[in-house]
């Protein structure tokens, strides 16, 4: 290991900064007294108040909160079918050319995909709103949770699934008993993918979003263009809270997980010579 | 290990050892439990398993035994039904199975990487099969204490597969697999990760609980010795085809080919012209001024013909002085020694250069050993000792 000189001290230092000075301007400025961004006027929690009493902003959160838990649900399902059907289906008609298409909506310009997405819904005469929201976050975030998902049913060993079906489980019940349990950790990360990928989108709302219905990205743009508020720093502060605890937690339940499995492999071993010592006692 | 005595009694007094009455596939009357007709299956333009024709009868230890790709994990999944032949039907029972998906078979397999349900207990995965045949809740739970005490892991019944040893792991499988008493049992490559110990134990174990279940074994291996303990019969493979299937002692003693005579055990061969001598021997005159040696004919040949004289080491003598009375005789020089502490085996260079073996039990300590490098020798070895094989 290299001694921590004074370069590294600096480049840390640099390095953080760029990265994390415009949230700490942004979390300080959100308790300033002032209205004006730029002035110090002293502490308050004054916008944090503005902000719960603001119905546009609480409306706005509420739909993108309903949007993202629907389309990450929507989108969990239908992901996890299409990579099983891809990964395990065998050969089929077509299947290269699915699982290249699987992917199409990854690298799709969101522009493109919400345009395309528009023309259909005026096409089809459904009025935008939320479900239309909804249905255009699903289209997307289920490219994401396949991708999630088929990796780790590539990597997982086939004959368990095998095995299931040898001992007279439906291929249906062997998906549900064995298949779903072992890829469960996937599922969950593509549903918590899905639900951050809805939560920050503003594109493909803007273009699927009606006057019935706004989300709150939506909301801060089109208000920033007006000037920024601190109504809006507030709000960023705590959306800043709710990932900064999401990855927290994340890393926490990771850690403990190895934690586990480094009990389990000791058990194991125990486990051997334990026996290994009854053989020869007996 | 003791095994608490089962009520279902032995029908098959068969096992390691001489097989005493158990010989089904010579009685021809017998119905086979699994019946193969010329069954093919390609992957792509490759062929991995190439018009086999095969009988297996109920209650058999049957081993496939052969190098490695020549298709018999491919033959296993055709029974298991994970795989379904290109050409050719495969009975189970007289029926035809080919469209039968594998959870509607009465046949269960352990897998050569165990394939245990990592989210479930081991009592969970040995239960798995016992929920899905309709069992009744008390039923399961006590097939599944049996089966514990079988493999003794009561100890680690509640236990996930990731936190017991690889050998425990293993017998977990094989509980898995004996759970729902299959009418086949296909076990591909299971001893392949113990070591020499567990798994001569656990191969002893396999026997003795298909003594007492009579379900039919299928096992694949690698490994001939192990064909040879645990085996009623053994199909030898080469290249997805069967090259011999037979008792272990005629796969040992009567190869039908210079492959299987090759592949199974050491063996010495030696290549000439074949001449028919009556009464099922054959002659072989395989050099220039030195007498030709005999062997039991494997086949009726015609005079004249190139043939394989395939002799086992261990049926060859080796004196100082020219034995009396004897056909088969060769005189050489011995070149090397392998001593492998109960037996050693001489090397002995002909004058041609031909290299043949012959193996001497150690009944002396190595101090006092009658030959040594450079000595001249006389080998020799009864007309009945070697098979004249044409193939
Ligand atoms: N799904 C498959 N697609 C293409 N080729 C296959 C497939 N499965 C098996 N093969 C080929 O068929 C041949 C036989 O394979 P198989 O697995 O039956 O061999 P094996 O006798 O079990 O070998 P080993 O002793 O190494 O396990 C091999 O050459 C293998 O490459
Ligand atoms: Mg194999």
């Amino acid at each position: 290991m290299s001694r921590f000189t004074w370069f590294n001290a600096t480049s840390l230092t640099f390095g953080f900064a760029f990265l994390y000075l415009p949230m700490v301007i942004l979390i300080v400025y959100s308790f300033n007294e002032s209205r004006l961004v730029t002035v110090w006027a002293g502490f308050s929690t004054r916008w944090y108040g503005e902000l719960f009493r603001n119905e546009q902003f609480l409306d706005a959160a509420w739909v993108t909160l309903r949007v993202a838990f629907f389309s990450a649900t929507f989108a969990t399902v239908l992901g996890t079918m299409a990579a099983y059907v891809l990964v395990r289906g065998g050969r089929f008609f077509g299947r290269t050319l699915f699982s290249g298409m699987i992917y199409a909506p990854l690298v799709m310009p969101e522009v493109i995909t919400g345009l395309s997405l528009l023309l259909l819904f005026i096409s089809i005469n459904l009025d935008r709103g939320i479900v239309t929201i909804i249905l255009a976050h699903t289209t997307f975030c289920m490219a994401y949770v396949a991708v999630v998902v088929s990796s780790r049913l590539v990597s997982f060993d086939r004959s368990v699934e095998e095995a299931a079906l040898d001992l007279g489980a439906t291929p249906f019940d062997a998906f549900r008993s064995v298949t779903l349990p072992i890829i469960m950790p996937a599922v969950v990360s593509g549903w918590l993918l899905g639900f951050t990928l809805s939560l920050d989108d503003l594109v493909i709302a803007s273009f699927t979003a009606g006057p019935a219905a706004t989300t709150l990205p939506i909301q801060i743009f089109s208000s920033v263009r007006l000037g920024v508020s601190p109504e809006i720093n507030a709000l960023s502060t705590i959306l800043i809270g709710i990932v900064a605890l999401g990855v927290v937690t994340a890393s926490l339940i990771s850690k403990r997980n190895l934690v586990r499995q480094a009990r389990d492999a000791r058990r194991a071993i125990q486990a051997g010579a334990e026996e290994g010592r009854e053989a020869r006692a007996t | 290990m003791n095994q608490p005595s089962s009520p279902q009694t032995p029908a098959r007094p068969a096992g390691p050892g001489p097989a005493t009455a158990f010989h089904p596939w010579d009685d021809p009357d017998a119905v086979p439990l699994i019946r193969f007709r010329g069954v093919t299956k390609r992957f792509g333009d490759f062929t991995a398993i190439d018009a086999v024709d095969l009988d297996i009868y109920p209650r058999e230890f049957f081993a496939l035994l052969g190098p490695s790709g020549c298709g018999k994990t491919t033959l296993m999944r055709m029974l298991a039904g994970f795989e379904s032949p290109s050409v050719g039907a495969i009975t189970l029972e007289g029926r035809d199975i080919v469209h039968v998906p594998p959870h509607k078979r009465a046949v269960n397999m352990m897998f050569q990487s165990y394939a245990l349900f990592p989210h479930l207990t081991v009592e969970q995965n040995i239960a798995f099969g016992l929920k899905r045949s309709g069992m009744e809740k008390d039923a399961i739970e006590a097939r599944v204490a049996e089966m514990l005490r079988m493999v003794q892991l009561q100890k680690f019944a509640a236990r996930k597969p990731h936190q017991i040893s690889g050998g425990q792991r293993q017998r977990v499988a094989l509980a898995r697999a004996l759970a729902k008493a299959p009418k086949l049992l296909l076990l591909d490559e299971p001893l392949g990760a113990l070591d020499k110990k567990l798994r001569q134990q656990t191969q002893f174990e396999l026997v003795d609980i298909q003594e007492r279940t009579g379900t039919t074994f299928v096992i694949v291996t690698h490994d001939q010795e192990e064909a040879m303990t645990v085996a009623s019969r053994i199909a030898v493979m080469n290249e997805g085809k069967i090259a011999q299937v037979d008792t272990p002692g005629r796969i040992y003693e009567s190869p039908a080919s210079v492959y299987v005579a090759d592949f199974v055990g050491d063996v010495n061969l030696i290549e000439g012209n074949a001449r028919p001598v009556g009464q099922g021997m054959a002659e072989i005159r395989w050099r220039e001024g030195v007498p030709a040696i005999r062997g039991q004919a494997a086949e009726p040949l015609v005079e004249g013909e190139r043939a394989t004289l395939a002799i086992r080491p261990e049926k060859i003598a080796i004196s100082r002085e020219r034995p009396e009375g004897r056909n088969n005789v060769v005189q050489g020089r011995v070149h090397d020694i392998a001593y492998l502490g109960n037996i050693s085996t001489y090397h002995v260079r002909l004058p041609d250069g031909v290299i043949v073996q012959a193996q001497v039990a150690n009944q002396r300590r190595i101090a006092r050993r009658d030959f040594t490098w450079e000595d001249e020798v006389w080998l020799s070895w009864s007309d009945t000792a070697g098979v004249v094989l044409m193939r």
